[in-house]
């Protein structure tokens, strides 16, 4: 059945606010979910306050800059700075994104609320646990499967084929899609989530991929598939700008196309 | 507490290979409800509100008749499998499986009813 309510021990209660940065005048104050699985402690927020004039643009500049100069035991993810890893998804604002690509300057509220991946088990403050995640998308065989035997240079493919991936090879499995989708949020046991359904498509329609048939029955669920009701969250949310509602609408038509 | 990899509870009991008709039939009967639904809400509108025999009158008539019956036979198949969707959505085991025969047994229940008083109507003279 469906939780509407955190369970107590989940509840959030207010944290410390933390002191300001002496001498600065240029501040921007930041309440950022705390949660350590080793303390016994519901989850917190804490409020910290970052001078603007000694700190990059982008929220995952004022993260680390309250990681270095305040709080060292604030833990995220974090590695490329340029939304290529896809590491530092979460919550921002209310809007599940990369820290490293959304500035400051997007937050129109005078305080900026980070909180990690929504519906997701949280393994300490901004980090969620992804395995699930992880494993959902190497369920749907992310790589190339072929029958034939391999040329002797190379998979040959029209750049008319080639195009067709443009759009789908970008995404960098960040998770905010999945974890913005109400239908994944009630059923991620089951359904596979707008990230790993993207990816899936990716490899069905690859013009050198030979396995398109066994891709589509392995999808070819009430739940693993059929579950996204195309609500567009995912679309709407994703920080690369891609369109995971489209690649499922694809794939379903596909479904519908081998059968009649 | 079951120690379950990653990957075992990903693949679950594997894809049930069904779905599509499903998704098929409901965007088919999406479509048709989207044309018989206006007729219908006119054919009822004439009939809405004029005494007993005027009733009689309307649906006697072969083509508001076979649209009423249309959207009784069409719109509760439709919400069947709708409500259907919805319950898997929010409810899990025994619940769910509860819910999804009440409302199989509601739909034909309201459509064998719908459909009765519908001949009822269409053959009194």
């Amino acid at each position: 059945m469906v939780q509407l309510t955190l369970p107590k021990n989940s509840r959030i209660v207010t944290g410390k606010t933390w002191p300001k940065p002496e001498g600065a005048t240029n501040l921007r104050q930041f309440d950022i979910y705390r949660w350590n699985p080793d303390d016994g402690q519901n989850p917190r927020v804490d409020t910290y306050f970052v001078d603007l004039d000694d700190c990059g643009p982008m929220i995952l500049d004022a993260l680390i800059y309250i990681k270095n100069r305040i709080d060292p035991t604030l833990a995220f993810r974090r590695s490329c700075r340029e939304g290529i890893c896809g590491s530092c998804a979460m919550n921002i604002d209310g809007i599940n994104t990369l820290a490293c690509l959304y500035t400051m300057d997007e937050v129109k509220k005078p305080v900026v609320r980070i909180y990690p991946l929504p519906h997701m088990a949280v393994v300490k403050d901004l980090i969620p646990d992804l395995n699930h995640f992880y494993a959902q998308h190497a369920s749907i065989m992310p790589w190339l499967e072929t029958r034939s035997p391999t040329p002797q240079k190379e998979w040959k493919q029209s750049i008319e084929d080639r195009k067709k991936l443009d759009g789908l090879y970008e995404c960098v499995m960040c998770a905010s899609c999945s974890t913005s989708c109400p239908s994944y949020w009630w059923n991620s046991d089951r359904y596979l989530g707008p990230a790993a359904l993207l990816h899936a498509y990716r490899w069905i329609i690859d013009s050198r991929d030979e396995a398109t048939g066994e891709r589509l029955d392995n999808l070819e669920d009430p739940f693993r598939l059929y579950r996204c009701h195309t609500i567009m969250n995912c679309t709407k949310t994703c920080p690369k700008g891609l369109n995971p509602a489209k690649a499922i609408s694809k794939i379903k038509h596909m479904m519908v196309e081998r059968r009649l | 507490m079951r120690y379950l990899t990653d990957r075992k509870r990903a693949e679950g009991r594997g894809a049930s290979h069904t779905g599509t008709e499903h998704h098929w039939y409901m965007q088919v009967s999406a479509f048709g409800l989207a044309l018989i639904v206006p007729t219908f809400i006119v054919i009822f509108g004439q009939a809405l509100g004029s005494g007993y025999d005027n009733v009689i009158a309307v649906f006697s008539r072969p083509i508001p008749a076979i649209v009423t019956g249309l959207v009784l036979l069409v719109g509760m198949q439709h919400f069947r499998r709708g409500a259907q969707i919805m319950i898997e959505d929010y409810t899990r085991k025994s619940t769910r499986k509860v819910l999804i025969m009440c409302v199989i047994v509601l739909s034909y229940g309201l459509t064998a009813t719908g459909l009765f008083a519908l001949g009822k109507l269409a053959l009194t003279q």
